[in-house]
């Protein structure tokens, strides 16, 4: 346990080099590079002095040194400063949006393992059969995918040709909105107000968005479960529990699986990031008002302090998750030891 | 001093390393590959087969394409399939199988030109720093981690963003996503290579540092990164198509897949399937072949895999 803990602490110190760094690489983006976010936003027309002056306001005229101090003293006290188009603080919609973006990764995650698991597990199983190539291959076509074409194949069978789910948006708008305005999650929102219709309408909303997020990242959980359960049936308990006579089933995909799982979540850290930009895209594909759609409505507006905002916080999610699985898996894995 | 030259070109065994014979070793050993390895083969060969076709498609698309890739009088508006039309045509009357063999070259230049760029940055910095060792080593890798821990389209869409529309910026949008790919694979490589005797041996010689890591370590490495430079350009293509979904990629006029299928976005609601079922399934052919070269490649090169 006191190694456990002592491992908890560097790895949460090991975290701020690499968001300080994460940070400084936003910053370089967008301020340091080519391009000069004020006249881009008031077009190359605007006098000279309504440029300087819109500077001035953001403090864009300030040598560069100084405003990546400053920035960098802004995200210590958990600003992210004002909107450059819109009178609002970038925080405002950030809230707002964020957990239309976790509600759809967390769905489109458990349809990923849903499908992806079963699969890997199965074809490792059934190793060098037809059944095991056909699943690698239906691995890697899914792995090549591009999601916002699966959203829109999904669209066109489930909502314009079959016409049973919705396509775009989290809800129908003549849902009422009191139903949803607690956590912004609305699947939690609506059972907290007791109304199963709503409920119902946001679940119908969800399922596209998320089984398409799901179809396209089961390919590499396909190949990281298939191979991590090949290491792990040709280990000695495995041949102990079959020489005990467990049934096979029970070897596989109870033996097998609990083991080969450990390995399976270290990655998870690094598909949370393709998962994220999966949701950027499957947003704009569904209209899900979530940070990707946020992102690239900002992106048209020229709206860079927001732009810069929202990758913030994507940084920020990305880093809190590999420390969160870092941690889990020391605390599941005893032989991690530090 | 030039006496140990001499010995050194002559007996140490990576001095017989030339890119001729590279090649032509790596050749026979896929050529022979196949009595050894059935499907894996036939996986490549598929992935070769693919990727070629591609390639003579963006080389040659007039004597493939039945119209221009642009020209707008070639039939109805929105017609469906037909003889005449095997894809289709689009909303400004243009045949949706034009297009989809002029994009070709859109995708497969953007593609192959960002991971040649992030190849020769990420590759030098990758051999150095597991090379040298020490600080430097450690904040570098550290940078490549950061990146590399990042959502790469989100990194590459900030990018695009801020460069603007345009065929170089795309590239340089999509290579910088990836150089921690390659450095990060080189340099894993260089800290157990840098140990092997053969290595010791050139320095008991006394072969200097550049001729230790480019003569000795590097011609070691090039199979990997061979591997790895197919899936990324499976990777790149992906993240083209994406960006120029989001219409962050290029100026309109340029054909282009991922384009293709945000204009037939549109249109989706009237039924007409089409315009975006055709550039998505060519870009998982293309995406999907170099893939096959890439797997069929690392379970050759790379036999311990197929222990599995």
């Amino acid at each position: 346990m006191k190694g456990l803990l002592r491992y908890a602490i560097t790895r949460i110190l090991l975290t701020i080099p690499m968001l300080f760094i994460l940070l400084t690489i936003v910053f370089l983006v967008l301020r340091v590079m080519p391009g000069d976010p004020v006249s881009a936003m008031l077009g190359a027309h605007a006098p000279e002095k309504v440029i300087e002056q819109k500077k001035e306001e953001l403090g864009l005229n300030k040598p560069i040194i100084v405003q990546y101090v400053n920035y960098l003293g802004q995200l210590a006290r958990f600003d992210l400063g004002n909107s450059m188009v819109l009178k609002q603080r970038v925080s405002k919609p950030i809230l707002e949006k964020l957990p239309a973006t976790i509600e759809l990764t967390l769905w489109g995650l458990f349809f990923t393992l849903l499908i992806g698991i079963p699969l890997g597990a199965y074809a490792a199983n059934k190793r060098r059969t037809g059944r095991d190539f056909t699943i690698r291959l239906y691995g890697n076509i899914a792995y090549c995918i591009p999601v916002y074409w699966m959203g829109l194949m999904l669209q066109l069978i489930f909502g314009v040709w079959l016409k049973w789910l919705p396509v775009s948006g989290r809800t129908n708008p003549r849902m009422l909105s009191s139903a949803f305005s607690k956590t912004g999650f609305y699947l939690i929102d609506t059972l907290l107000a007791g109304n199963i219709r709503a409920f119902g309408d946001v679940a119908v909303h969800l399922l596209l968005p998320s089984l398409t997020l799901g179809i396209v990242l089961s390919g590499i959980f396909v190949r990281l479960t298939r191979a991590n359960m090949l290491d792990v049936l040709k280990s000695d308990y495995i041949l102990a529990a079959r020489a005990r006579g467990v049934s096979e089933k029970l070897v596989v995909y109870k033996h097998g699986l609990k083991n080969a799982f450990i390995p399976i979540l270290t990655m998870l850290g690094l598909q949370f990031a393709m998962l994220l930009a999966g949701a950027v895209l499957t947003e704009t594909t569904f209209s899900w008002p979530g940070m990707g759609r946020l992102l690239m409505e900002r992106i048209y507006l020229r709206d860079y302090p927001t732009v810069q905002g929202v990758i913030v916080v994507f940084a920020l999610m990305v880093s809190v998750i590999s420390l969160l699985v870092d941690l889990l898996y020391a605390a599941i894995d005893p032989r991690v030891k530090y | 001093m030039e006496k140990i030259d001499k010995t050194d070109k002559m007996t140490v065994p990576g001095g017989r390393y030339s890119p001729a014979s590279l090649f032509s070793g790596f050749i026979k050993k896929i050529s022979k590959a196949h009595k050894t390895y059935g499907v894996e083969w036939w996986i490549m060969i598929a992935g070769i087969a693919i990727v070629l076709f591609m390639i003579f498609m963006a080389f040659f698309p007039y004597l493939l394409a039945p119209f221009g890739p642009e020209n707008q009088s070639t039939g109805p508006q929105l017609a469906a399939p037909s003889a005449a039309h095997p894809f289709g045509t689009d909303n400004l009357q243009r045949d949706v199988l034009s297009r989809v063999i002029y994009g070709s070259r859109t995708i497969l230049g953007v593609a192959f030109a960002a991971a040649f760029l992030s190849s020769i940055i990420g590759i030098p910095l990758g051999l150095i720093s597991g090379y040298a060792g020490g600080i430097f080593d450690r904040i570098l890798s550290l940078i490549m981690d950061s990146i590399y821990s990042f959502p790469g389209l989100i990194l590459a869409i900030a990018f695009a963003a801020m460069l603007g529309p345009g065929v170089i910026n795309i590239t340089l949008a999509v290579s910088v996503i990836y150089i921690p790919t390659y450095f990060r694979l080189v340099r894993g490589q260089v800290l157990t290579l840098k140990e092997e005797l053969y290595v010791e041996a050139a320095r008991s010689i006394g072969a200097g540092d550049s001729s230790i890591l480019f003569k000795y370590i590097f011609p070691n490495v090039i199979a990997t990164v061979a591997i790895v430079f197919s899936l990324n350009i499976a990777d790149a293509i992906m993240t083209e198509a994406a960006l120029s979904y989001i219409g962050l990629g290029l100026p309109a006029g340029i054909p282009d897949w991922g384009m293709d299928i945000s204009i037939g976005k549109s249109f989706l609601p009237s039924g007409v399937w089409w315009m975006i079922t055709f550039p998505g399934l060519a870009i998982i052919l293309l995406a999907l072949g170099f893939t096959m070269l890439g797997e069929g490649l690392s379970e050759i090169l790379n036999p311990r895999l197929l222990e599995k």
